[in-house]
């Protein structure tokens, strides 16, 4: 008979925190640089030099450990983890082993309708490491440390999940949380959130685990589900040969949709932990974690409630507007603005995602103000512009924050609600088209659409269409 | 009780010291590192059970930076000294297979 | 009486009252440098025209009246492993043999805003692992008493070039006795403070929890003096600590009444005889002025070295990882890829007993050793602590010698580390308890060696370590080093 095996997932989630310098030196974390300038001797490992804590690392920790229901660690340490890698200018890593600032948390995640908790083993702080160029000229490697010391919370989750949905729907939870907090944007494409995939597999009904292996460079949710069904594969396949899955980090690769072991014969994966003498311990009294809960914003659930009540807004509408505190924010802004949350809720879930998939871009980086929208709501409702103006008007609030207002007069796009003009126009497209009038006439009440698009196309489509509609209803039912 | 330090075990603590050892060195080391670990062996004699290990002399916590750049470019500074650099980088034996 | 037979005090005084210029100091000095220093080999590097042209400027700054601390104007020399902008620094290592830092440690740019003078930088035990100075790349430096013997370590070339007046005041640094036994071997007067007293920022790390920056003088005042100017809190040491006093004002202080525990353990087998007597006479002397003297039993004595050897060589092991030819420093000519570049550099870059301390702290970290050693000697540092606040509470210092002898000859103790390491066995448990201690110079054995005291106290303390040197300092009259074969 065919075994039937399950999958054990766990999960380190590294996730790039939003300060504005590095997490043991005063430079700055800004992308892009051109080499090594957000460098010093600290995050470049000069002799002598001396690491001090960025206190807003901490206060980002603690957040994300309090809106993962962690235990706050009171008396947290950090420690060395030793190994020789050029990205690493000290060749050893400053994180925690023996007091993480976070432990025993959980979120809860919903695959198809059915809710679990996703375990939390622990969070804990560390500095990011350099980055390495390969040069293809000379066949070396370049460093660049501009990354170096860049503040990082690895999350580790429990062996909890069971599929890639389990694991994407805990990764999109941990998402919004840390972008609801502000303490990180958690954008996977550009690694400010990294996820590292331990994986084992056992016969179903076995409540013993498998060996796992640890996969890494997983830089897209496909990604992530590709890898988690490769590695399922490859290990079940090892064992119905009658091998055994040794336990070792293995770098997926997307294109070939397989895995790699990354071991090396120079690295013995001993990293000789021990408490950095450099730096002193961190006391979170309870004064500390009540300022932390209390500056704590409304996060997504909360925010679902509330829409529900507040906007009378469907649910499904709901979701794809909380989906991140960006657009959460730009709803709420807008809505306080204009007072019509249904016609905000459809500019963003319409127009807005549409054009955000259209520019390949992440939520976190719309830039219009809610001001903008605000105003176009208003000057549509009031039929200054039609539908189809607004759009328009509308992809230019979204790619250079026009006001809307400004931009319809300077552009002369407001509707031609007068009706001496309108009457003209009209009268001569009912003269210039008698078989529709006729058809009309006879009954084909659909003939007047085709007659109100000639209006709009003779308009330039600056027409009222409500204006329209009224008096090419009169003119027909005068002939 | 003597300790015994085989040839693998240096062979091991040179690939996590990154020290390449010679044949002699290596003898010398294994001996060194014995007698060092009989000498320290010393402190199994102290009964220590309870006792919190203490890495900090002081109960000094909480020592923080404020989040502002203060930091300027000083790239050319920082590669001042390096062996071998190209284009404002460290130039180092490739990493990529 | 020649300029430099003067104390930094009195130099310092002289040039603020113009019977001196600063430059006459710094020639002085150089001069003495140029006489000796071939024979001594106390700098590794020496900055004459650099030394010069600073000269005129704080000269300026003096005569404006900018400059008014104690020691302006006085040449200082800079042990090797603490950090100069601009100016070699090598830790007396190959690997680090063109190493030209971009800022200076917190301690030179306080010795710099006090109007001092860098004359070089000192030889030093390689990475300030030893107690010669023989394991420096750039050669041993000799002991200014008797060229035959060793000037003490890790701080040799700063204690020698005191004792030689190849300079007037020095640094150093002491992770297990590195200030405080080679100015017992060289006649100097040398204190390691509290830890955290004076920045380690710039200060390039041997065992991180147990370094501290400290002074070296040619007598007590000038090392209090010099304590002052140097400590600071310092917001890029996390470990740094505030000060409450200024040293100085607390040396002319009176000693009646003033509690002082004589450690029996410390008197014990391996101490030799005139060193004891030496010490013992010290203590007498004390007690007619008025001290009260106290045996007691400090116990631990004997596992202050090993749990010292385990953190510190641990400690060393991840410090020293960084130097491995990517980022500065030496790195081999030839190699085969990333790791044997590595292996190569370090191989070739670091000396035999920087290469035994690396391997013995990467053992006892590695997985499996981690608990039985490094956890162990962690528990063992407590338990010490403890008897030291123990003894604080009875006393207010404790005296005792600062070495078990005077200076060795030059190879004697490099055969047997174990032996080599038996030499720290009065002064490591000091680092371990982060407490303030000094040593003092109280007379000369048979052979005509140095004989220092050590005084230790309570962390925070240094008032009542200093005030009893100075009395030590005023009953043993020492006098000054007659360079050997002059
Ligand atoms: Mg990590
Ligand atoms: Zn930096």
């Amino acid at each position: 008979m065919e075994k039937e095996y399950e999958t054990v997932i766990g999960l380190e989630v590294h996730v790039e925190l939003a300060t504005k310098t590095k997490i043991f030196c005063s430079c700055s974390t800004e992308f892009g640089g051109a080499p090594n300038t957000h460098t010093c001797p600290v995050c470049t490992g000069m002799p002598g030099s001396l690491p001090v804590l960025n206190r807003q690392v901490v206060e980002y920790a603690i957040a994300v450990g309090l809106a993962t229901n962690c235990d706050i660690t009171q008396y947290c340490k950090f420690d060395r983890k030793n190994y020789f890698y050029p990205d690493n200018p000290q060749n050893y890593q400053i994180s925690q082993l023996y007091l993480p600032i976070c432990r025993n948390g959980h979120v809860e995640i919903e695959v198809n309708g059915s809710k679990k908790n996703v375990g939390i083993h622990e969070i804990h702080m560390e500095e990011d490491a350099g980055k390495l160029i390969h040069d293809e000229w000379e066949d070396c490697t370049l460093v660049d440390y501009n990354r170096s010391g860049v503040p990082l919370i690895e999350i580790v989750s429990e062996p909890d999940m069971r599929n890639a949905e389990e694991v994407i729907a805990y990764l999109e939870k941990l998402r919004t949380t840390i972008q609801y907090l502000g303490a990180s944007d958690c954008k996977l494409q550009e690694g400010s959130m990294r996820a590292d995939v331990n994986l084992s597999v056992r016969e179903v009904g076995s409540d013993k685990f498998g060996t796992r292996t640890e996969m890494k460079n997983l830089n897209s949710f496909k990604a992530i589900a590709r890898a988690i069904k490769g590695e399922r594969e490859r290990q079940i396949e090892l064992i119905e040969e009658g091998k055994k899955v040794v336990q070792e980090t293995r770098r997926w690769d997307d294109n070939k949709e397989y895995s790699y072991a990354m071991r090396s014969k120079e690295d013995a994966q001993d990293y000789r932990y021990f408490p950095e003498p450099d730096l002193v311990p961190i006391f979170i009294d309870s004064d500390w974690l009540k300022r932390v809960k209390a500056a704590q914003p409304e996060l997504r659930e909360e925010k679902l409630l509330r829409y529900e009540k507040e906007y009378d807004i469907p649910r499904d509408d709901a979701l794809i507007i909380t989906e991140s505190r960006k657009m959460a924010d730009i709803f709420e802004e807008t809505t306080k603005l204009c007072g019509d949350a249904k016609k905000t809720a459809n500019w963003l879930i319409g127009e807005t995602m549409r054009l955000v998939k259209e520019n390949e871009m992440d939520v976190a980086d719309i830039s219009f103000s809610p001001e903008n929208l605000a105003k176009l709501i208003k000057i549509v409702s009031k039929g200054e512009i039609n539908n189809i103006v607004a759009k328009e008007v509308f992809e230019e609030i979204f790619k250079n924050d026009i006001d809307p207002e400004k931009y319809v007069e300077e552009k002369g796009l407001k509707s031609v609600n007068d009706e001496g003009t309108l009457k003209e126009v009209i009268q001569k497209i009912v003269d210039e088209n008698p078989k529709s009038v006729e058809d009309y006439k006879n009954g084909k009440k659909k003939a007047i659409g085709f007659l109100v698009g000639q209006t709009m196309k003779a308009m330039k489509g600056k027409a009222d269409p409500a204006a329209v509609n009224k008096i090419l209803g009169e003119i027909l039912n005068a002939v | 009780m003597a300790n015994v330090i085989s040839d693998e075990t240096i062979e091991y603590v040179g690939i996590l010291a990154k020290l390449e050892l010679s044949g002699e060195e290596k003898e010398k080391a294994k001996k060194d590192m014995e007698s060092m670990l009989d000498y320290v062996d010393k402190l199994n004699e102290l009964d220590t059970e309870g006792v919190e290990p203490m890495s900090h002399v002081f109960k000094v916590n909480n020592v923080f930076r404020e989040d502002v750049v203060t930091n300027e470019d000083t790239h050319e500074l920082i590669l001042k000294n390096a062996p071998q650099q190209k284009e404002n980088q460290f130039k180092v034996p490739k990493t990529f297979d | 009486m020649s300029l430099n037979d003067l104390t930094a005090l009195e130099l310092s005084k002289k040039i603020k009252d113009k019977e001196v210029s600063v430059k006459e100091a710094v020639l002085a000095s150089f001069e003495q440098i140029e006489k000796y220093d071939e024979q001594l080999n106390c700098y590794v590097t020496t900055l004459k025209e650099d030394a010069l042209k600073r000269s005129e400027e704080v000269q300026k700054r003096i005569d404006n009246n900018e400059l008014t601390g104690l020691l302006a104007g006085v040449p200082i020399a800079v042990k090797d492993n603490i950090c100069t902008k601009d100016v070699l620094t090598t830790c007396s290592s190959k690997i680090l043999e063109n190493y030209y830092p971009t800022f200076s440690a917190t301690a030179v740019e306080n010795i710099e805003k006090e109007g001092m003078i860098v004359l070089g930088k000192t030889n030093m035990d390689e990475f300030a692992m030893g107690s010669t100075t023989e394991t420096s790349h750039y050669g041993i430096t000799r002991n200014p008493w008797n060229t035959d013997r060793v000037p003490g370590g890790s701080s040799g070339g700063s204690c020698a070039a005191v004792a030689a007046a190849e300079c007037f005041t020095a640094l150093g640094s002491d992770t297990g006795g590195s200030i405080r036994q080679p100015s017992s071997f060289c006649g100097v007067t040398g204190m390691k403070p509290t830890y955290g007293t004076v920045s380690r920022y710039g200060l390039i790390a041997y065992g991180s929890s147990l370094d501290q920056i400290g002074p070296v003088g040619k007598n007590v005042a000038d090392v209090a003096a010099l304590a002052d100017v140097i400590s600071s809190y310092d917001k890029k040491d996390s470990t740094s600590v505030k000060r409450e006093y200024a040293f100085y004002d607390s040396i002319n202080e009176d000693i009646k009444g003033l509690k002082i525990g004589i450690p029996r353990d410390y008197f014990s087998e391996g101490l030799n005889e005139e060193v004891k007597q030496a010490v013992m006479n010290s203590v007498k002397e004390l007690e007619k002025c008025g001290a009260i003297v106290e045996e007691f039993d400090l116990s631990l004595v004997d596992y202050a070295i090993p749990a010292y050897y385990v953190i510190a060589s641990a400690e060393a092991s991840s410090n020293l990882s960084r130097f491995d030819g990517v980022k500065y420093g030496f790195r081999a000519p030839e190699y085969e890829g990333l790791h044997n570049m590595y292996k190569k550099t370090r191989s070739e870059g670091f000396g035999s007993e920087v290469k035994r301390r690396i391997m013995l702290g990467s053992f006892v970290l590695s997985s499996g050793y981690y608990d039985a050693y490094y956890l162990k000697a962690l528990r063992t540092k407590a338990l010490i602590k403890e008897s030291y606040d123990k003894a604080f509470a009875k006393y207010d210092v404790i005296i005792g010698p600062a070495a078990p002898t005077t200076a060795l000859k030059i190879g004697e103790s490099l055969s047997d580390p174990i032996k080599m390491y038996l030499g720290d066995i009065y002064t490591v448990s000091a680092n371990l308890a982060g407490l303030p201690g000094i040593s003092v110079p109280v007379g000369l054995d048979k052979a005509g060696l140095p004989i220092g005291v050590q005084i230790l106290g309570d962390c925070f303390k240094e008032n009542n370590i200093l005030k009893t040197a100075k009395k030590i300092e005023e009953i043993a009259a020492f006098g000054k080093c007659q360079i050997a074969g002059r």
